[in-house]
């Protein structure tokens, strides 16, 4: 582990932190995200309104909530992957690890270094196994063979996917299943070890079983890392996170413990949309 | 009653007529392009009766309307493949870099405003191209390289680059913006600059497209006449030395077709010998740009 590197806390941004107002300093506590205000538009259109919400280390949280309710939006708004959309704004705090995302003078190279993506549709580079994995360490300009070698297995095996191609890790990766793509994927998102990896319906476009097969390896992962996953199936999100939040047109209108969530929920709208009574 | 089929009579008239024109439009370019190739065939045959093969396609001497007479073609292939190297050599670089410049780095905005000027450079008329590279760019490169010919293949070769470069940038432009956007986002998702982005994702994504583009170039570049005879001379000459005057396939052509060589004479035939070599120049490549996309799509699918 370079954690020398993996800092996203530029040193001159310390001092910007002290200044901040101490409700706002979080650097100690637990929470390694926290949205504060956070309003979003794209345009005109008032995408997320005033959404407060702080998540923990090493758990699993639950985006979930009707089609176009903002939580892709959400999730985007962690790594900053919206910035290359001209009308995406963006007003309040964003906090990954008491750092203002927004604000604050940070390289958004190293933000996504360690905030990772998993996508809705398996995307991996056409290039083969091994390359994809290797690509965010390359691109970190890591030359160490050894190094590579050693991380790219790492993280195959951690997808479990290790017997099924370490005889062809030669291999293009877009000639394997979609769910060993997928995999591909996320190993190719834990190569560079971040802090959190953000997941937007991950499972969407897989099969039963290699649904099942990603749901454990979400479990496994909490080990190490943050994970924060969209889901349009309750199941899933009752079976993998700990925290669930639920958003409805923009508004974050309910979070709290996932079993508290779904067997005693205090909004009536999450009741109706968990218990598919949803118009 | 009457009326309306009268109508309708009047109608399938001139349906009927109408797409009879269309046939007769579509068979008039079927006619000149099997014309062209009947007359290349004919002319060609009557030529290789008198001059062999062998000799045409290993003597280095192309002197036909000379008194001591060499029927060689490689001084003419090796002048274009030498102008067109050095255009390609030219547009290449500069070609691809617009388009990725365009597709992954400007907004959609300035990338609708600069098409129409790129465009431009290929709609310049090629005699302008012709004089520029001889009054403007030959007598600056004297400068700078002393020595050099007043007709070169050099600043005809980049000159030519110029007018190619839209080729190349806008069928690059187009390879790059069909990889799906979910690479792009993938890459910059893992934390990769825009740079890293372009070059070790969307170029290599986007190769076959390139690669045709630059063929595309090559074959506009090779097919290219005005811009070499102006500024290259009209010396065949096996050289590659890109300062002295050369001769381009096209550039000969065109030099016996304006003389007052007699028609049917042999002098007369060695433009359609030309004409058969530029034309399977052309289709070679064509079959390289083919074979590329087929290899590209078999590695990726
Ligand atoms: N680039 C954009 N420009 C304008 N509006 C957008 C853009 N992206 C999303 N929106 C709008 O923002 C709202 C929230 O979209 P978002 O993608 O976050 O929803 P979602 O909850 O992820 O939906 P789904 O479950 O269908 O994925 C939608 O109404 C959508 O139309
Ligand atoms: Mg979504």
């Amino acid at each position: 582990m370079i954690s020398a590197e993996k800092e996203i806390l530029p040193i001159l941004n310390q001092q910007e932190l002290y200044t901040v107002e101490p409700t706002h300093l979080h650097v100690a506590s637990s929470d390694i995200v926290e949205t504060i205000d956070v309003n979003v538009f794209y345009g005109d259109f008032h995408a997320l309104k005033d959404v407060n919400l702080a998540i923990k280390k090493n758990s699993v949280t639950a985006l979930i909530g009707p089609s176009g309710c903002g939580k892709t939006t959400f999730l985007r708004l962690l790594n900053r992957m919206n910035d290359y959309i001209p009308s995406h704004m963006v007003r309040g705090k964003v906090l990954i690890n008491g750092v203002d995302i927004y604000r604050d003078k940070i390289e958004i190279e190293q933000l996504r270094k360690e905030v990772g993506m998993v996508f809705q549709k398996p995307n991996p580079f056409p290039k083969s196994i091994f390359e994809n994995v290797a690509y965010g360490l390359r691109i970190q300009g890591i030359k160490d063979k050894h190094l590579i070698h050693e991380r790219v297995i790492n993280a195959i095996q951690q997808v479990g996917l290790w017997n099924e191609v370490k005889d062809n890790l030669r291999k293009n990766a877009l000639a394997l299943s979609g769910g060993q793509q997928q995999r591909v994927c996320i190993a190719r998102t834990l190569a560079v070890e971040p802090d959190i990896i953000l997941m937007d319906e991950p499972t969407s476009a897989l099969d039963p079983i290699s649904t099942s097969r990603i749901e454990e390896l979400i479990l496994q992962l909490k080990q190490k890392y943050t994970i924060i996953i969209v889901t349009h199936n309750m199941q899933q999100a009752s079976r993998i996170s700990d925290t669930t939040a639920f958003f409805y047109l923009g508004e974050l209108i309910e979070v709290g413990k996932t079993t508290d969530i779904f067997t005693n929920p205090r909004n009536e709208r999450t009741e109706r949309y968990i218990t598919g009574r949803f118009g | 009653m009457l009326i309306l089929s009268d109508k309708m009579k009047k109608r399938k008239i001139i349906e009927f007529s109408i797409e009879k024109l269309l046939l007769a439009s579509s068979l008039i370019s079927i006619l000149t392009t099997g014309g062209i190739i009947i007359v290349l065939t004919i002319e060609g045959v009557a030529f290789f009766k008198e001059v062999s093969v062998i000799d045409f396609l290993t003597d280095t001497e192309w002197t036909p309307l000379f008194t001591q007479k060499h029927f060689g073609i490689l001084p003419l292939l090796s002048g274009t493949i030498l102008t067109s190297f050095i255009a390609i050599a030219v547009a290449l670089p500069i070609g691809l870099s617009i388009a990725v410049f365009l597709s992954e780095y400007s907004s959609v905005r300035f990338r609708e405003l600069i098409k129409p000027v790129l465009e431009l450079l290929a709609a310049v008329p090629t005699v302008i191209y012709g004089f520029f590279a001889l009054i403007v760019v030959t007598p600056f490169l004297q400068k700078l390289i002393p020595g050099m010919s007043s007709f070169n293949s050099l600043s005809a070769g980049l000159v030519m680059g110029i007018m190619i470069i839209p080729y190349v940038s806008s069928l690059s432009q187009d390879a790059l913006l069909a990889v799906p956007s979910s690479l792009r986002e993938a890459s910059y998702g893992m934390g990769a600059t825009r740079l890293q982005t372009s070059v070790k994702v969307m170029i290599p994504a986007a190769s076959s497209g390139i690669i045709v583009s630059v063929i595309l170039a090559i074959s506009r570049a090779v097919g290219e006449t005005m811009i070499v005879a102006i500024a290259a001379g009209q010396q065949p000459r096996l050289t590659l030395n890109p300062l002295v005057p050369v001769e381009t396939i096209t550039a000969y052509i065109v030099q016996v077709s304006l003389g007052d060589v007699p028609h049917g004479s042999l002098e007369y035939r060695t433009i359609f010998a030309a004409g058969i070599t530029l034309f399977v120049f052309t289709l070679i490549l064509n079959n390289i740009s083919y074979w590329f996309k087929r290899k590209y799509q078999e590695k990726y699918e």
